[in-house]
């Protein structure tokens, strides 16, 4: 069974981003990059589908530029078998990278997609759902466990106040929440030889789909910081002032 | 002009969230009808339907629709999207789940957890964890949008609300609908609730969080329970208090778990990374004890006190 992982390049989740001068947009200049931790849980259940013998063979793609091939090195190095860069300029939003994805699923034929719950940088959460929807396969979001089963794969999903556990027909798209497993390190002698694995480039423009953006960034600015506190010095202190608050009963 | 809201529910009320979704409805001052779906939807429609400010409910009852799949759901929308220009819903797990689903089955390009509407199709959405604010604006003609509820204030009832002038105590009306056909390559198997006599997590008035500096699920229990129970409290934690396995997946406050904005948030333990104060920075009054002074967490609290929580939490439950 052929698995394939989609991969998104972000700022390191340990960076405060800051903004362009000019308001326009978030500058990430020069900035520490790195795999969208999300997707790296969707790698390791990849990786160990194919130690448990179901997965034959893992492909990761990601979307952007020449620079993304950081990512897919990456994903190589924890053991992906080949990596698509699906090259544009583009500003990707969801959606376009969905219809994206599907042409690379199309021409791959997976039987197992495996991608990140939500990406941290924008926070959207859309584009596995939105490629199930493309697709018309099942979808299981928010997986915390997974078990494939010949024709099927069971997904216990992570919901308010509990878990769900679904039974998908495969192809199936999998969104892969942080409990799903702890990714592997990256050993320096396997980045050595993820160098030698290949990286296919297409251009995004040789699918006959629309990428452009339909959402257009108009400002960007910081939120307003809350309310400076006041420290307190014991318990006491602190339940006078919580007593001071209307509708705080203690 | 109509707008849309997808409701959660679970065959017995309406997710709180539903009435806060009808109140970001009004920005349009258009009619605002409620979807709701299930296989035993008749007590929760006629609750959509005593809502201020709905103007109709759209029932969707067949017995496939018992869990509410992804697929059978944003069918649904699909099918009825055409009669709208706008489809809400609260962004919770369970419409992040749905509506990017049918937001691609309808070509549309969504915009999730909305902060503020600015103007019709102009959006303020957070991205990196909260750390910034951005303002988008959509060319599509459908506009297919989470609520970040908690944002805004929940429509009342047409019952509860008798000394409203503009209150006629009428009920809107509440039509059936054909559902699709099932999509049953999917299929539901189980789930598991977490027991709990306490109130849930997302409307909760008061919300305790547990960091991993409780040190094991004992005493995480031990500790908080007590004043939790003195407080009419839910309990939530901090990423790595879950994954250290002292409280319930489900109980994640964050940017990857779920945002609360209670009255009062009591952060014990917790550092206050940026992923964990995106989940709690718009509760009432935040008060955070930690034994570090420069504890980031202390940059979002109302009340900081500095001390060994094993003594604090034990000295402020017995004051209450
Ligand atoms: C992609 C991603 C998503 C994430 N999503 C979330 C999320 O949704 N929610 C979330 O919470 N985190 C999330 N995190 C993790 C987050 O970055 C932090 O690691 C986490 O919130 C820290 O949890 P903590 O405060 O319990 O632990 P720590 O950061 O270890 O802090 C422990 C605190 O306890 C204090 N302390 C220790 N002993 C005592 C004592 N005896 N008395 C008083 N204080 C004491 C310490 O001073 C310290 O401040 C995410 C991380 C990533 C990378």
């Amino acid at each position: 069974m052929k698995v394939l992982i989609a991969v998104k390049r972000v700022v390191d989740y340990n960076i405060k981003v800051r903004i362009k001068s000019d308001g326009s947009d978030v500058d990430i200049n020069g900035v520490k990059m790195g795999v969208n931790p999300f997707d790296e849980n969707a790698i390791e259940a990849a990786l160990r589908l194919k130690e448990q013998g179901v997965a034959t063979e893992i492909v990761a793609v990601s979307l952007g530029t020449s620079a993304n091939q950081d990512v897919l090195r990456h994903a190589l190095a924890m053991g992906a078998d080949r990596a698509i860069l699906v090259e544009s300029d583009l500003t990707l939003q969801a959606l376009g990278v969905a219809k994206l994805l599907k042409s690379i699923v199309m021409r791959e034929q997976p039987q197992l997609i495996i991608l990140g719950k939500q990406a941290i940088d924008n926070d959207a959460g859309q584009t596995g759902q939105m490629l199930a929807a493309l697709l018309n396969y099942p979808q299981a979001t928010f997986a915390s466990a997974i078990q494939v089963d010949g024709n099927t794969i069971s997904v216990t999903r992570e919901v308010d106040g509990g878990t769900e556990t679904l039974a998908l027909n495969l192809p199936a798209v999998v969104t892969a929440d942080l409990r799903l497993n702890e990714p592997r390190f990256v050993k320096l002698p396997n980045l050595m030889m993820a160098r030698k694995k290949p990286i296919e480039t297409i251009n995004a423009a040789e699918f006959a789909v629309s990428a452009e953006p339909r959402l257009k960034l108009i400002q960007v600015s910081e939120p307003s910081a809350r309310k400076a506190g006041i420290r307190v010095g014991s318990v006491s202190e602190l339940l006078s002032k919580l007593r001071e608050h209307e509708g705080i009963l203690l | 002009m109509k707008i849309l809201i997808l409701a959660e529910h679970d065959g017995k009320q309406l997710s709180p969230a539903v009435y806060q979704v009808v109140t970001a409805a009004q920005f349009w001052n258009a009619p605002v009808e409620i979807l709701v779906a299930g296989s035993n939807t008749n007590t929760v429609a006629k609750q959509a339907a005593a809502i201020t400010g709905v103007a109709r409910v759209i029932q969707a009852e067949a017995a496939h629709l018992a869990h509410q799949l992804a697929e059978d759901v944003a069918n649904i929308i699909v099918q009825v999207a055409g009669d709208y220009q706008v489809i809400l819903a609260a962004h919770s797990s369970f419409s992040r789940n749905i509506v990017p689903r049918a937001a691609a089955l309808l070509d549309v390009a969504m915009i999730s957890d909305v902060l503020e509407i600015k103007a019709d199709h102009t959006y303020v959405r957070s991205v990196y964890a909260g750390d910034i604010l951005t303002t988008i604006q959509s060319i599509d003609a459908l506009q297919i949008v989470t609520i970040h509820s908690s944002n805004f204030t929940a429509a009342k009832n047409t019952e509860s609300n008798n000394t409203d002038v503009n209150n006629t105590g009428a009920q809107a009306e509440i039509v059936s609908i054909e559902v699709p056909e099932p999509f049953t390559i999917t299929r539901w198997v189980s789930e598991t609730r977490s027991l709990s006599d306490r109130p849930a997590l997302t409307s909760a008035k008061v919300v305790i969080t547990g960091g991993r500096s409780l040190g094991s699920a004992e005493r995480f229990e031990e500790l908080l329970s007590p004043l939790a129970s003195k407080l009419g409290a839910a309990l939530g934690a901090t990423r790595a208090a879950v994954d250290a396995g002292f409280a319930p997946n489900d109980t994640q406050v964050g940017q990857t778990g779920v945002v609360v904005a209670p009255e009062l948030y009591i952060a014990v333990g917790v550092s206050g990374a940026v992923q964990h104060t995106y989940g709690m920075k718009d509760s009432k009054i935040v008060v955070a004890i930690n034994q570090d002074p420069d504890a980031p967490i202390f940059q979002v609290a109302d009340y900081g006190l500095v001390a060994d929580l094993f003594e604090a939490i034990p000295e402020l439950t017995n004051a209450i």
